[in-house]
């Protein structure tokens, strides 16, 4: 079709990349035509960035081509890609803060020994660039004094001043006010009309619709769809995004809900960087059910779990939770909120569920460690230990049965085992478990399913919290939704299906175009 | 992941053993150019440091001081700590021993003088590591920067001390008066003699009994104790050890507490043992040298007694073979130490993935 | 005097070195500052050096780098059978003490300290009188009648040299002043030049025209200072005169070198004998140096006055306080 036109600026074909068991990229095609805007939107996690990485030369692609300007080029490093015209903003800016606009902009392009002559030149291009593009900035402002929108024009006149034709941008709004999330389209538009292509990277649905005129959708490694934006909407997006899947089925009877057990008022935290990440969140959770939480994730999921089950102290609001409130003045840590029989699955087993150096009968303690069962009066009882782990990988079905082998050597879903079975056999009032089956084959899914409604059935409260929207409307029997650190809304679930869930995750889109934090 | 390919006597013996080996070709390439035989020089160190009683002595007693440091290293490292200021809290921990001595030794039998020493050397040390701590855990400090900074303070501290209060009037040396013989701790060859067992005389003494109860100490504290527990996970995964609940600043603190007593016990040997009253500079870089012994023993107490010994037997051979070869001087001994310390600590990782890489072609041919 | 020794001692030790040669073998232990310290050890090894020249016997050396070495190094030549073995440096004495009482057949002798055992040869020094020698020089080439003195570490050896010093000021003007600092408390003081600078320009400053430096490598930096400022320095221990000429006034010799050749040299001769060797002015221990580097600054008159006080000295008509003596320094 774009035989007698100019040629495509970027074509890949069949790229592939997988990293140790994750396949990241999956038989990836492309095509961007020169001098238009191109989104590519997908969750947190559809490979996205792998995919940009490719392109930009930090990873090399296990199989595939990439043609640009329609030749076919070896990109290897990040060199490479330079030489191709391609020009990268990452989503953290890579500036040094306190040089200069003007020697950021020269920093690796410095051209000959002696810095003066170099930064003379620069200036005279600095300036006939920021006059073609409209990019005003003061070349000889210090970085770290620029507000972020100023800085990231910084970042896109280094890519120009390398002689980029190509621009990629890694979720640029992320980091700005809407006025500057606005003048950056501005700028992007007009970067279009002098003919630089521009790879607009996002999971912001309104920034897609609003800036780009063509959009690929990822999903789990893989392109699923390519769309003109003006022939799709964002009920289209969204799903494509979610995806639909196979139904999982679990055998459960109706929830038979026996009394409050936990109650969460109003709910805040505030991180270090001064960003909200919970707003207001507020729920109930009765004994003998099953909350699910559904989201993109990123959404305040994770901070969620984590502080219910103490990890992160709360900055507003509180929790009531057996005969004791939690509030900001009144913490409890991981350690104390465990003795109240509050456990928790983590839902990244590797960084947090597991020491993966250990072996499988101390992973198996991890929490617990201080436990009477485990210890005599100064020594650790391996015996104790080692039998109990026994028992478990028996009743639990971890293969190989093994409670020397270091955790590391565990396949996912044997380790996901380890964690559940160390957790539900403590008997608590209440399980956090956070993506119980990422990374879980097929066979152990189903297991792992079972055991969490066994413990529903005897009379616990569980609080599940899952990007697979399969899995949250399989298991649970309430569901919120989770957007922007707050919930925003809740349905039971035999009232909810993909679409309805699918259009309450991308909430963004029903309200005006805002940054994360303002509306609060 | 691949770790489960290389056989474990691959990555605790092969893999310093080679390095070792290393480093004493690049000894014998700087002996060759010195125009001196190699083999004759390495003949003289072996010997020296293994060939007869009294060599054997002195490398046991260059070892007590390295198994002391090395263990304070290894344990704080096992919490990904990094205690550069074992020479220091040895400095400070001679400090407590050798005041106990000065205090007791006239008045108490070493009975009772020895338990209050290890104590003494102990909590001095201890004490010095505890400021470095709670900057880390409380401040943020980071705890290399303030325990290297901590290192040059004990030494002014020391110096002062000494010049202005413990010094003897008249004398010409900053030392200490001697302590009574109640507060020498006895040579081995003294407290063998009893037994029957001969030995020649060597500085090597009680206090190495100590080092090794000290390794068992460690080890079990390491590996048996839920102390031990929330230290490894804590020094290899943090984030879990924060989902464990464990309170990071706390087993911090302590962790560096028990890193300073052991390298307090350096005080032990040197003051207590060996020299009989307090002086200057006794630790004479034992602290840094645990480093090495540390990380050559992988952190581990047995391997750290074999490494400890092996940097004892290069002191006491190193000495041997200055005095045997005197165009080899004490400078060039200190070379090989450098060598060995270079081939074995910073250029570990050198050969490391080769040779696993090795093994694991082998194990999936 | 000293040409007619050395005549007398090589023949000698030529005539016995073929018949004792296999007997003596004699060995040094320098102290942890190594044995070019370009200051006390170092003299040491010239005297050994020109001992191993004239008698053919070669001594063995060994250098310590710690404190446990020390006594490992004297015991390791004591149990080969060396002897005499000589011990570089008042730090030696506990280890000494100890080796020696352990090998009564063997002969040790220790520099610059008194280890007073049957098998023992100190060989100390009267720093006092050349300190008092050179102090009278001083005072005769000042003009502001203002003197300066730079110690090393703060021990009473080095107070020992102050106060002959300020004795020999005080003897030719006797309203003189003496100007004292110690570079500081630790080994560490002999090797400051940098604080050596300091010290030396601050007392300048004062209106000093000549420093005596007694502190090691701490002088190089007080000599450095002196050439700066177009002042006096006086050397120490060696003669130091050739490292500034024309600022260096003189130095004040202390002839380890000599001590280590003639105990090399009685043992040999069968003469060697334990007890205290005192060595003064009398017995060429102690001495002012005068050559060509300093020939100019000294003049006739004045090399006529040291004489005569250098006279009066050995006769015993002058007597110069030891401080060492009684801890003070009461003139």
């Amino acid at each position: 079709m774009n035989d007698n036109k100019t040629p495509l600026a970027i074509e890949l074909r069949d790229i592939s990349k997988r990293f140790g068991a994750v396949q990241a990229n999956k038989d990836i095609c492309l095509q961007v035509p020169t001098g238009t805007i191109h989104g590519i939107i997908g969750e947190n996690g559809a490979g996205k960035s792998t995919l940009m990485s490719i392109i930009y030369g930090f990873y090399e692609a296990d199989t595939g081509e990439i043609e640009i300007g329609g030749k076919k080029t070896h990109i290897r490093t990040s060199e490479d890609a330079i030489q191709a015209g391609i020009g990268m903003v990452h989503q953290h800016f890579m500036l040094v803060e306190n040089f200069t606009v003007l020697e950021n902009v020269m920093l690796g392009a410095e051209g000959g020994a002696l810095l003066r002559q170099g930064k003379d030149d620069a200036r005279l291009e600095l300036k006939r660039l920021a006059s073609e593009y409209s990019l005003d900035v003061d070349v000889d402002a210090i970085v770290e004094e620029l507000p972020v929108g100023l800085q990231q024009r910084v970042e896109i006149l280094k890519a120009l001043y390398r002689g980029a034709k190509i621009l990629i941008l890694d979720e640029p709004t992320g980091v700005l006010t809407p006025q500057e999330a606005d003048h950056l389209f501005v700028i992007l538009k007009s970067l279009k009309e002098q003919g630089v292509t521009v790879l607009l990277i996002t999971h912001k649905l309104r920034e897609i619709m609003a800036s780009t005129d063509n959009v690929s959708v990822m999903r789990q490694g893989q392109m699923v769809a390519h769309r003109e934006t003006k022939n799709t909407d964002k009920e289209e997006l969204a799903e494509l995004m979610v995806g639909k899947k196979v139904r999982l089925k679990v055998d459960k009877d109706d929830a038979k809900p026996t009394g409050l057990v936990l109650s969460a008022k109003k709910l805040s935290l505030v991180d270090s960087q001064g960003v909200k990440r919970l707003k207001d969140v507020s729920f109930e959770l009765n004994a003998g059910e099953i909350v699910g939480i559904a989201g993109v994730s990123g959404n305040g999921q994770s901070e969620l779990l984590n502080v219910l089950s103490g990890i992160s102290s709360l900055s507003s609001g509180e929790i009531q939770f057996a005969g004791e409130t939690i509030t900001a003045a009144n913490p409890k840590n991981a350690s104390q909120m465990r003795d109240l029989k509050m456990a928790h699955v983590p839902e990244d087993r590797h960084k947090m569920g597991l020491v993966t150096g250990f072996e499988a009968y101390e992973a198996a303690i991890l929490g617990y460690h201080n436990s009477s069962a485990y210890n005599g009066s100064i020594l650790l009882n391996r015996k104790a230990m080692l039998s109990e782990c026994e028992e478990r990988m028996a009743k639990w079905d971890v293969r190989p049965p093994n409670p020397h082998l270091k955790t590391a050597n565990f396949s996912g879903g044997n380790q996901q085992k380890i964690v559940i079975a160390r957790e539900v056999e403590q008997n608590p009032e209440v399980l956090l478990i956070g993506q119980p089956t990422r990374g879980v084959d097929i066979g152990a899914i189903e297991n792992i399913h079972e055991e969490i409604v066994k413990l529903r059935d005897s009379g616990k409260a569980i609080l599940l919290v899952s990007v697979e929207l399969d899995e949250i409307m399989a298991l649970s029997d309430r569901i919120l939704v989770m957007f922007d650190g707050a919930v925003v809304g809740e349905l039971p679930a035999s009232d909810a299906d993909e679409r309805t869930l699918g259009l309450m995750m991308a909430n963004a889109y029903n309200g005006p175009l805002s940054k994360t934090g303002d509306k609060a | 992941m691949n770790q489960a390919k290389v056989p474990v006597w691959v990555s605790i013996a092969l893999i310093p053993f080679i390095n070792v080996m290393l480093a004493f070709f690049v000894s014998a390439l700087v002996i060759l150019a010195l125009g001196e035989d190699p083999i004759e020089a390495a003949g003289y160190l072996i010997y020296g440091a293994f060939g007869y009683e009294e060599g054997i002595g002195y490398t046991l007693y260059y070892a007590t001081n390295l198994i002391f440091t090395g263990l304070a290293v290894s344990v704080a490292f096992k919490a990904g700590l990094f205690n550069i200021g074992g020479e220091g809290q040895a400095y400070i921990g001679g400090l407590g021993v050798g005041l106990v001595c000065l205090w007791f030794d006239s008045s108490l039998p070493l009975m009772v003088i020895a338990p209050l020493a290890i104590i003494g050397g102990a909590l001095f040390g201890a004490a010095w590591a505890y400021i470095p701590a709670y900057l880390q855990a409380r401040r943020g400090s980071h705890v290399v920067i303030t325990t290297i900074m901590f290192n040059f303070i004990a030494s002014s501290l020391m110096v002062y001390l000494l010049v202005n209060w413990l010094k003897q009037d008249g004398r010409m040396s900053p030392n200490s008066r001697t302590f009574e013989e109640s507060a020498w701790l006895p040579y081995m060859h003294e407290l063998l003699a009893p037994f029957g067992i001969e030995l020649s005389e060597s500085p090597l003494n009680a206090s190495f009994l100590w080092a090794l109860i000290c390794c068992v100490f460690v080890w079990g504290l390491i590996w048996h104790t839920r102390w031990g527990y929330q230290l490894r996970t804590l020094g290899t995964n943090a984030t879990a050890a924060v989902y464990a609940g464990i309170d990071n600043s706390k087993v911090t603190i302590w962790v560096m507490l028990i890193s300073g007593g052991l390298a307090g016990f350096v005080g032990l040997n040197e003051i207590m043992g060996v020299n009989h009253s307090l002086l200057l500079n006794f630790t004479a870089g034992y602290g840094f040298a645990g480093i090495a012994v540390s990380l050559m023993g992988r952190n581990h107490p047995v391997g750290i007694i074999v490494a400890a010994i092996l940097f004892g037997a290069l002191y006491q051979g190193g000495s041997e073979l200055a005095f045997e070869i005197p165009t080899i001087t004490p400078e060039i001994v200190v070379v090989i130490q450098g060598l060995v310390i270079l081939f074995s600590g910073a250029l570990e990782n050198m050969l490391k993935d080769r040779i696993e890489g090795f093994f694991i072609r082998k194990s999936v041919a | 005097m000293k040409g007619a020794f050395l005549v007398t001692a090589t023949a000698l030790a030529i005539s016995v070195s073929s018949a004792h040669a296999a007997d003596v073998k004699p060995a040094v232990v320098y102290d942890q500052a190594g044995k070019f310290d370009k200051s006390f050890n170092e003299g040491v090894y010239n005297g050994i050096v020109k001992f191993t020249k004239d008698s053919g016997i070669q001594v063995r050396e060994f250098e310590p780098k710690n404190e446990a070495q020390t006594e490992q190094g004297l015991r390791r030549l004591a149990k080969r059978g060396h002897s005499p073995i000589v011990a570089v440096g008042f730090s030696m004495a506990s280890a000494l003490e100890r080796v020696a009482k352990d090998f009564p057949d063997l002969q040790f002798t220790i520099i610059d300290m008194v280890v007073d055992l049957p098998n023992v040869q100190s060989i100390v020094f009267k720093e006092h009188e050349g300190s008092f020698l050179v102090g009278a020089l001083a005072a005769m080439k000042s003009e502001t009648a203002k003197v300066g003195f730079v110690g090393g570490m703060d021990i009473p050896l080095i107070r020992r040299f102050s106060c002959g010093y300020e004795q020999g000021a005080k003897y030719v003007t006797s309203d003189a002043t003496v100007f004292e600092n110690m570079t500081g408390s630790t080994p560490s003081a002999f090797n400051d030049p940098t604080k050596g600078a300091e010290l030396a320009k601050s007392q300048f400053s004062q209106g000093v025209d000549v420093i005596f430096a007694a502190a090691g490598g701490t002088g190089i930096g007080v000599y450095q200072a002196a050439k700066d400022e177009g002042k006096f320095a006086i050397g120490v221990d060696s003669n130091q005169n050739h490292l500034q000429p024309g600022t260096m006034l003189t130095s004040m010799v202390k002839r380890v070198d000599l001590a280590a050749y003639n105990t090399y040299d009685q043992a040999v001769k069968g003469t060697w004998a334990p007890g205290l060797t005192v060595l003064g002015l009398a017995e060429g221990g102690v001495d002012w140096a005068l050559d060509d580097n300093n020939a100019s600054l000294v003049d006739v008159d004045m090399k006529a006055k040291i004489e005569a006080i250098r006279a009066d000295i050995v006769s015993g008509k002058v007597s110069v306080h030891d401080y060492m003596s009684d801890n003070a320094c009461n003139i």
